[in-house]
This record gives structure tokens, C-alpha cells and sequence, in this order.
């Protein structure tokens, strides 16, 4: 007698919707009870540079020579009132992070590398220390919400100053450092007790809506006797209103932080499901400048995503007159680095993906304030690293301006990109690629 | 014999003026005594100096009179706006009349009083400033409030002390209501002692009766999120 043979089954199949990553955080928070908290920034994808293309030099457009025509990079920032304006080499800054989520080690790399390229740092939550001034060249000094740390002298040894309303991890979020990282040091620059978990406020304490912060900005314009620049930071949500109403309250330069942009530590929910990408945020905030006349006048500058000198060309050629990077200078001097995969397996995540920072477990030395991990961060040998990230994204996007035929990289401009989706050209406003086609704006191919 | 001020006239000079004149004081300057005319509203007077100087201003002023003060004794013959003395570093600012919102705010030392009435947020996210409001205060008042004293001869409004960290808070009015993780706690000696000096601070010592008073602060259960604090949130 012969078998039956077995019924075709179909493979076993896993759903799109409840993928195994979300299964995964289903059975997390069944166990927990609590919301998972981790740093960085958006890690779903969104459009981003990497959907637009530059068009470079045709006949009707003559390319520069590379390595021997001069290509100008640097960047003057808060010419609109300050009446000492910072000028950097480089059109790429780093963005505020917080003595607290960082080690004093890494901090100091940061300013090191910076320095050595002629560009700024920016201090965090958590208020300047001595290391980061003395490093730092250039330094930008934050007035956030919880003003820990905050003082006048420290405003006035700073070289630019920068009030943040938000930042594209969440905008409407305060911050957090859990107990973990609350070392003495850092509870006593904050007036907290040691180990206690850390909220920052989201609404500044002094201060609200616009007009209130027209007179905030005066007034710290007149404390710092009108010689800063006063930058404000949103997180990338409105960004054409939000330009707009920076600008009305005086500042000097507006910073757009995308979806994409890291932090220090926060809801992963909040993380990826507020705020808007880079992409369309750059576009809305150079269109507030121009109808207030302003674009190049109030400088801007743009940040969340930004890798390559690719992605500082395109931010520039839609308008931004400079960048700001946290996530790919923490890659740099060594966050999230292959050579420390066992680490991170014990940590129960791989390199590339390591984002507990809020932990203070970092295997790498940057996001932790343990002395022993803190000590296995060389700051010299960090800040050269970061120094030669800063240089090839610079050079980069060097290539790709004089490709396009610009003797300096604010000369490129929306009409040498193109992008690849529909979606993208959307977001730009920059036609998709092969046709004249800006979706929303005309209806022709 | 004391010395005549410098009078400043800001009907006829700018706030721009008499700031940067207080911020060239050498160390040391003899220029110590200062009156402010006309001040009419104006926002950021006084704001930043950094010298022994004794800033008299007859009349209201806007927001952030006196912000960051260090050092200086400041006085407002009327009323102050949003954010006066806020983040003081030390010194002494003294309100003849109310204030709005946000007095002291951030405040990390000296001394802040307020004879009469302080709007919503006085205190907000103080860090070791002493502020005695000599009237009531606003909601709100302490709200995450870090280090230092809010006194409180008059009533407090709602949620005082919301989110509160180790500021202390004497009330010797009704208080409408306590703000997430603000509870009442004793008065022991310690806490008289320390209310006796505050009080003195603002030329009460004597005045008024400590024993009338009742001391908040944290119940410090929000230090550490926990599932079972959730209402709390």
C-alpha cells in the first residue's frame, strides 16, 4: 500500500504588521510595564539625501577643477546683530551634547577635533565645564529649560549662544538621565542628588511663546552686552512657522533639527513617531527665510542624519548655510565600533545597533560616566579621528561643488538636484529626476 | 555721609546705556550707588551686573529685571515683570510691589523679596535662591523646584511644589493644593532655625511668628520612575 503524500502547506509566514521587532517590544512591555527608553535618533526610514542626486557640470554648465580651483568653505554665523560673529572654516558644526550623557573624555575629543578643523562645539544639559572651554576653540553655549549649570559667566565666555525650544528627537520632549549617569560630579554642576533619575523640563521656565522669547533673547543679548550670537534650535515639526518666529524674536541663526537627529536618552516611541525628516525641514526653513528676505542674512543651519559630505552639499544646495552633526561624530571617535562586539553582545545588542545610552554601560568610553569605561577614550586620539571625519566630509562635499562648477559650496543650489522619488521631489522641491516635475508645483513631465 | 548716585534716566537714555554702564564697573569701583528714573516697563534693567553695587529703580519694571544678578543689591520702588531676578547668582533683589510670573526662576543664590503679591511659577526650577514673597504666590509656585527656600507669608496657589527635589517650601497661609510628589512635612528645630534666618534676611526676623508656618518638600517617591507611581505622571 503506497502513502498518501502529504498535502502542499504553504511556508510559515510572518506578518509585515507585527514584524519581529514588534513582537519583540510587545513581549518586552508585557514584562516591563514600561515604555523602552533608548538614545539616538529616528531609525525607521524616512526620506532623506540619499534620495536626491546632484545634476554636476553639462555642457551648459563648467565644472572647477579638483585640488586646484579653490572652493571656499567656511561660514560666518550670527552677522545679523551679534557684534562678534564666529566665522568656521567648515560648514559642518557639532551639535549640543550634554556633559552627563557624555564623558568628560569624550567631550574633550569632541572639542579636539572640532578645534583642529576650525569649527564649533556645543555644550548640552548640563552646563559648560572647564575641559570642554578649554578645548573647544569655538563653543556654543546652550540655554535650555532646566538651565543646569546655567550662569553669566559661562554666557560670556561662550562664543555663541544657543536657545533650544527643541530638538528632532522630540520635539515637545524634554530630556532624561536615569540615576545611572548621575555621578557626583555631574549631580553638583546640576543641584540634584546623586543617582536620582534626571527629568528636564520641556517648557523653559521663563519664558513662553513668541513674544516672550523676543524679550528673553534681549535680554540675554543684554547681559552678554549684544557681542553673541544667539542662535535658537527647533525640532524639525513646523519648521516654516517655527523659522519664521525665530527669526521675529531676533534670533541670528535658526537650527533645524530633523527626525533623524539623535539624543542622549528618550521614549523610542517619542523618537519615532514625532517631528518630521530632515529633508522636507531644510526646504520649509530656507522658504521662511526667503519670504522674510533673510535667506544667507539669518543664518541657518540644519541638522539630524547628516554622514557624508554628500548630505552636507545637498543641505547646503537647499538652502542651509551649515550643518550640525552629534550621531556620525560619536561613530567617529568610536561609538558603536565592531571591535568591541563582544561587549555589546553582553549588553544584549551588537555594534551598529548599541543604543542604551542612557545606561552608562558604554562599552566605547563616550556615553557613560564610569570612570573605567570613560579611561578606555583616548580624547587625543578620538579628536583626531574626528578631525579626519570633519576633513572627508569636507572634501566631499568640496568634490561635489566644484562638480557642479562652484567656486564655494553655499553656490550650490536647488537647481543642481534632482530626486528619485516622488516623495522626495516632493519634500525638496526639486524635480524628479529625468523630468521637470516638482510635485505640487507644476503638472508637466 | 554717603556719596550721591549715578542717576540714570531712562526717559532719556537707553536700557543699553545703563546696562553696559553697570557692566564696565571695575572691580573695586567706588561707583557704588546707583538710581534708575523712569524706568516705565522696560524689560532687562539691571540685568547681568557683577559688582557691589546698590541699584535703586523707581518704578515698575518689564521682564527679567536684575536676571543673573551677582552680587548687587537691586530695589524696584513698583512692580516687576516676568522673570525678575531670574537665575540670580547672589546679591539681593528687592520688589516694593508684585511681580508677575516667574520670579527667581532657576534662581542659584542670593536673595529674592517680594513685598507684595508673586504671579503663577515663583520659584520655578530654583537651584539654592531664597525667595520671600511677603504676600501669596501664584500655581504652580516651586515647580520642580531643586534647592534653596521659597517663604511664603500669604496663601500659595495650586499644585505647589509640583515635581519638586530638595527646595523647601515654608507657607503660612492656606495652600490650595500640593503639585505631584509635594507633601507636607514636619517642622523640627533645624527648620525653624533655618526659616528664623530667612525671614531675618528680609528684615522679618522678629516679626513674624515661625510656629506659624508649615514646612513642604519631596516625598522623593518620583526619583526613580516606577510602574506603580504611574498616576503620579
Amino acid at each position: 500500500m503506497t502513502e498518501k503524500p502529504a498535502a502542499p502547506r504553504t511556508l510559515p509566514r510572518h506578518s509585515a504588521t507585527f514584524d519581529d521587532y514588534t513582537l519583540s517590544e510587545i513581549r518586552r512591555a508585557a514584562a516591563t510595564g514600561i515604555y523602552d527608553i533608548r538614545g539616538g535618533g529616528a531609525k525607521r526610514k524616512v526620506p532623506h539625501f540619499d534620495d536626491l542626486l546632484f545634476l554636476g557640470a553639462s555642457i551648459s554648465r563648467y565644472p572647477l577643477e579638483g585640488y586646484r580651483e579653490a572652493c571656499g568653505t567656511n561660514v560666518v554665523l550670527g552677522s545679523r546683530f551679534a557684534k562678534k560673529p564666529i566665522e568656521l572654516k567648515i560648514p559642518i558644526t557639532i551639535a549640543g551634547m550634554s556633559f552627563g550623557s557624555l564623558s568628560a573624555n569624550a567631550k574633550e575629543a569632541l572639542g579636539r577635533g572640532a578645534s583642529a578643523m576650525g569649527t564649533s562645539t556645543t555644550t548640552g544639559d548640563g552646563g559648560m565645564t572647564n575641559e570642554e572651554r578649554g578645548h573647544s576653540s569655538l563653543l556654543v553655549y546652550q540655554v535650555l529649560p532646566s538651565r543646569y549649570g546655567m550662569n553669566p559667566d559661562d554666557l560670556r565666555r561662550a562664543d555663541a549662544i544657543e536657545v533650544v525650544v527643541g530638538q528632532g528627537a522630540k520635539p515637545g520632549g524634554g530630556g532624561m538621565l536615569l540615576g545611572q549617569k548621575i555621578s557626583e560630579r555631574v549631580a553638583g554642576m546640576r543641584t540634584l542628588p546623586v543617582g536620582i533619575d534626571q527629568r528636564s523640563a520641556c517648557r523653559h521656565p521663563d519664558w513662553t511663546g513668541p513674544d516672550d522669547l523676543e524679550i528673553k533673547i534681549e535680554e540675554l543679548r543684554e547681559i552678554t552686552d549684544w557681542q553673541k550670537p544667539i542662535y535658537v534650535k527647533v525640532g524639525a515639526a513646523r519648521p516654516y512657522y517655527d523659522t519664521a518666529l525665530a527669526v521675529k524674536s531676533g534670533a541670528d541663526v535658526v537650527v533645524i533639527d530633523g527626525m533623524q537627529g539623535g539624543t542622549a536618552a528618550t521614549q523610542d516611541v517619542f523618537i519615532e513617531n514625532v517631528g518630521i525628516p530632515t529633508l522636507p525641514a531644510v526646504r520649509q526653513a530656507v522658504k521662511a527665510l526667503q519670504d522674510l528676505g533673510l535667506h544667507r542674512k539669518v543664518q541657518l543651519i540644519v541638522s539630524g542624519g547628516i554622514r557624508n559630505g554628500a548630505d552636507v552639499a545637498k543641505a547646503l544646495a537647499l538652502g542651509a548655510d551649515a550643518v550640525s552633526i552629534g550621531t556620525a561624530a560619536l561613530v567617529a571617535i568610536g561609538d558603536n565600533d565592531p571591535a568591541l562586539e563582544a561587549e555589546y553582545q553582553a549588553l544584549g545588542s551588537t555594534a551598529g545597533a548599541y543604543d542604551d545610552w542612557q545606561e552608562g554601560r558604554d562599552p566605547a568610553g563616550i556615553t557613560t560616566q564610569d570612570p573605567d569605561l570613560m579611561a578606555r577614550l583616548d580624547p587625543v586620539l578620538a579628536g583626531r579621528r574626528l578631525a579626519n571625519y570633519l576633513a572627508v566630509l569636507t572634501l566631499e562635499a568640496q568634490t561635489i561643488a566644484r562638480a557642479c562648477g562652484k567656486s564655494h559650496v553655499h553656490n550650490l543650489e536647488p537647481e543642481d538636484l534632482v530626486a528619485l522619488t516622488i516623495e522626495a521631489a516632493a519634500m525638496a522641491e526639486v524635480p524628479l529626476a529625468g523630468t521637470n516635475w516638482i510635485p505640487g508645483k507644476n503638472g508637466g513631465f | 555721609m554717603t556719596s550721591d548716585p549715578f542717576v540714570f534716566d531712562l526717559a532719556h537714555q537707553t536700557v543699553r546705556d545703563l546696562n553696559a554702564a553697570l557692566h564696565a564697573l571695575p572691580p573695586g569701583s567706588n561707583e557704588t550707588l546707583w538710581r534708575v528714573e523712569n524706568p516705565r516697563g522696560l524689560h532687562a534693567i539691571a540685568a547681568g551686573v557683577d559688582a557691589d553695587a546698590a541699584i535703586e529703580i523707581g518704578g515698575s519694571v518689564g521682564y527679567y529685571c536684575a536676571g543673573m544678578n551677582k552680587r548687587a543689591a537691586i530695589t524696584v520702588r513698583g512692580n516687576a515683570g516676568v522673570g525678575v531676578a531670574e537665575n540670580i547668582m547672589s546679591g539681593r533683589v528687592h520688589i516694593k510691589g508684585d511681580t508677575s510670573q516667574a520670579a527667581g526662576a532657576t534662581g542659584c543664590g542670593g536673595t529674592l523679596l517680594i513685598d507684595g503679591n508673586a504671579s503663577a511659577r515663583c520659584g520655578i526650577s530654583m537651584k539654592g535662591v531664597d525667595i520671600v514673597v511677603k504676600g501669596s504666590v501664584g500655581h504652580m509656585s516651586a515647580f520642580m523646584a531643586q534647592a534653596g527656600t521659597l517663604t511664603v507669608l500669604g496663601d500659595a496657589g495650586e499644585s505647589l511644589g509640583d515635581s519638586i527635589y530638595e527646595a523647601r517650601l515654608y507657607v503660612r497661609g492656606a495652600v490650595k493644593s500640593l503639585g505631584a510628589d509635594c507633601i507636607e512635612k514636619e517642622m523640627r528645630d533645624e527648620h525653624r532655625a533655618q526659616l528664623f534666618e530667612k525671614l531675618s534676611l528680609a528684615g522679618l526676623a522678629g516679626e513674624v511668628d515661625v510656629s506659624e508656618f508649615r514646612r513642604y518638600g519631596s516625598a522623593r517617591t518620583l526619583y526613580h520612575f516606577h510602574i506603580d507611581n504611574l498616576g503620579n505622571y
